[in-house]
């Protein structure tokens, strides 16, 4: 995995609540057996017409939102289906870094299995943000993995929360499964165990 | 100290908790299909990984199988690819897979507890969200993504941070074709999509016992729609005759050290919840949702809600953008929504008693004129049964499609779905914007309710039938 490292970059604004993970990658792109090539089908029906041209109503679609690293959303972001095609895509198109109030569990494991932070605000300091970039769109954040921060021009910027251990694996780049088979001792001792007390499912 | 289900079963899964790490947490059963795996088998094969222990895995094929011309190749060339993918996977990893020919086929969440490969107590993953259905057995089962699905198979193990326990407390009776979905959905309207965020449920009172196993899957299958990854029934003998005598169900002296266990499962006495909620089971009316989002619902008898009759900014514009793209007036009476495809299956209600109770409403009468309706079995085994009991006649003389298993119409992977404005009443668990078809509108309803509105071309209240 890539290491997060800090930058500053435009953040786009997609103000729009429980946004679910059939927007974020329609069902019909996940036939493929790859994980890559996913950012171009990102929002699609929302962002394509149905001549395959681009939506212009649609608000990633707006020039000054092009080459945004950072996606700032609505409330309960990634609700739905389990399909790690979702963030497949959003890290493919090129966003590295989330902002919402929440976001559903699974959708949010899955973002630090591909260098994506997402970032919990408050209600508050998510509306601010929000006003921020509408009233100056093309605006450029900066987010410090490393210190926990992230500033904006019009100091509606926050220190955020997030787990150590999650962080440290953000930062560094490191396998989740790699760092697993450090204990594999320990899986081995814990799996003994299960056989003596649940032999029925060793059968 | 006092525990509740969940945490007796998060203790009894705890590996090893290394300081600064989240803990590990064993899996004993992983469930696969053909969407969310491939890029795992890929990951095992760059890192030059093996599964760990091959029999926790049981796999089926069922979001992209076509639910007729089984015989014929699959026409789009992706999914076929997708689909000679997990074939091949699963050969060459030594897997129990049921193919598409397998006569045990059928979508994963219904085929798993028809030879009784999960059982109380249990941690259940499995690449999909409803698998928060199996924790109608009392197993902890959740939805992970593919990296995790990696995981799971060369280590046997999550890294897992602990949820916040909800108690979803459901007492009195319910109303005579008011079921498990109805109370699923009611749940969801009333806490929201994101209410169960963190959490995992636990569904009690009577109202639950009171189900039989096929309604308790479909309560808990619908749990990751109001926000929990995991929901849970407490096992009781329901639970214990319907595993029994199942292919993977222990037998003889395991059956009895199997039994003990199980029965020290249900949550103590006391045991705290972080968070409590209270539902009166004789006041759920049959649901129908009528927005883009599970929690945009409620009962029959109602009318469709108006934008300003929210107070929150949030919920008044969902709800402004739900009728926009759903095509319907606000104040229109449920019962005035006209429908034109009715879809029974799917993980959710795709079990023999669901189409049970659509053929019970469904007898003597015919599909409305305008209308097409498919009814899609969950698996070759619920299919088997429905037909030894003269289900698929009654269907077909009332004139439904009677079709093969497979996940179908719920999210239209293989072909099956909605076409620009089509408006569904569908069985299955999700109407967000597209999930039948681009352009597709989907009211989220329980079999009977479906079979009703086949009949009527609108939908109606069940219960004055």
């Amino acid at each position: 995995m890539e290491p997060y490292k800090k930058h500053e970059s435009i953040a786009a604004l997609l103000n729009r609540s429980n946004v679910d993970t059939d927007q974020i990658i329609p069902k019909q792109f996940l036939k493929k057996v790859e994980r890559s090539g996913f950012g171009k089908h990102l929002f699609h029906d929302w962002r394509f017409n149905d001549d395959g041209s681009e939506n212009t109503d649609f608000e990633l679609n707006k020039s000054t939102f092009k080459g945004a690293k950072i996606l700032v959303a609505g409330d309960n972001f990634g609700c739905g289906s389990s399909r790690e095609h979702a963030p497949w895509a959003i890290a493919d198109y090129g966003f590295n870094t989330i902002i919402s109030s929440s976001y559903a569990d699974i959708f949010f494991n899955n973002c630090f299995k591909n260098s994506i932070l997402p970032i919990v605000a408050t209600k508050k300091q998510l509306a601010s943000l929000m006003k921020e970039i509408s009233e100056n769109e093309g605006v450029r954040f900066i987010v410090d993995l490393e210190n926990q921060e992230l500033t904006t021009p019009a100091n509606n910027g926050f220190t955020f929360e997030i787990d150590p251990f999650r962080k440290e694996n953000l930062a560094k780049g490191l396998d989740d499964i790699g760092l697993t088979l450090l204990q594999t001792d320990k899986i081995d001792q814990y799996e003994e165990k299960h056989k003596q007390s649940y032999p029925w499912l060793w059968v | 100290m006092k525990k509740t289900m969940y945490e007796k079963i998060w203790d009894s899964h705890l590996v090893v908790e290394v300081p600064g790490q989240a803990p590990l947490l064993y899996v004993d059963r992983h469930l696969m299909h053909e969407v969310t795996s491939p890029q795992a088998f890929e990951g095992l094969r760059l890192a030059n990984r093996k599964v760990r222990n091959p029999h926790s895995i049981l796999a089926t094929m069922d979001h992209c199988v076509p639910t007729k011309d089984r015989d014929l190749p699959i026409a789009d060339p992706i999914a076929k690819k997708q689909i000679e993918t997990m074939a091949n996977n699963c050969q060459e990893n030594g897997l129990n897979l049921y193919d598409m020919k397998n006569p045990n086929n059928g979508v994963i969440h219904i085929v798993v507890p028809e030879h009784g490969f999960v059982h109380p107590g249990m941690v259940v993953v499995c690449g999909d969200s409803h698998t928060a259905t199996h924790g109608a057995f009392g197993a902890l089962a959740f939805g992970i993504g593919t990296s995790e699905v990696e995981h799971v198979m060369v280590s046997q193990t999550l890294p897992q941070q602990k949820s916040k326990t909800m108690l979803i407390q459901i007492d009195g009776e319910l109303s005579k074709y008011a079921s498990a979905k109805d109370i699923a959905l009611a749940i969801t309207g009333k806490i929201g999509t994101a209410g169960g965020t963190g959490h995992v449920i636990e569904y009690a009172g009577d109202a639950i016992t009171a189900l039989s196993m096929e309604g308790r899957m479909t309560l808990c299958n619908m749990a990751i729609e109001a926000g929990a990854r995991a929901g849970l029934v407490a096992p009781d003998q329901k639970t214990y005759d319907y595993l029994k005598g199942r292919e993977f169900t222990p037998s003889g002296k395991n059956w009895d050290a199997a039994l003990a266990y199980w029965k020290s499962l249900p949550s103590d006495d006391g045991a705290k919840f972080d968070t409590v909620v209270e539902l009166n089971a004789s006041k759920i009316e049959p649901q129908v949702t009528w927005g883009t989002s599970p929690e945009q619902v409620t009962g029959v008898t109602d009318i469709i809600p108006a934008p300003e009759d929210f107070d929150d900014e949030i919920k008044r514009q969902a709800c402004t953008n739900a009728l926009d793209y759903m095509g319907l007036k606000a104040h229109t009476k449920i019962t005035d929504i006209p429908v034109d495809l009715i879809f029974i299956g799917s993980c959710t209600n795709g079990r023999i008693e669901d189409f049970r109770i659509a053929a019970e409403v469904t007898k003597g009468k015919k599909v409305a004129q305008g209308v097409t309706a498919i009814a899609v079995p969950g698996s070759y085994h619920v299919k088997q049964q429905a037909e030894e009991e003269g289900l698929d006649k009654i269907f077909i003389d009332a004139g439904w499609e009677w079709r093969e298993p497979g996940c179908s119409m719920c999210l239209a992977m293989n072909g099956d779905e909605l076409t620009v404005g089509q408006r569904s009443a569908s069985t299955s668990n999700r109407n967000f914007e597209g999930r039948q078809g681009k352009g597709g509108r989907t009211h989220l309803v329980s079999p009977a309710m479906a079979a009703a509105a086949a009949s009527a071309g609108h939908f109606v209240d069940i219960r004055n039938l």
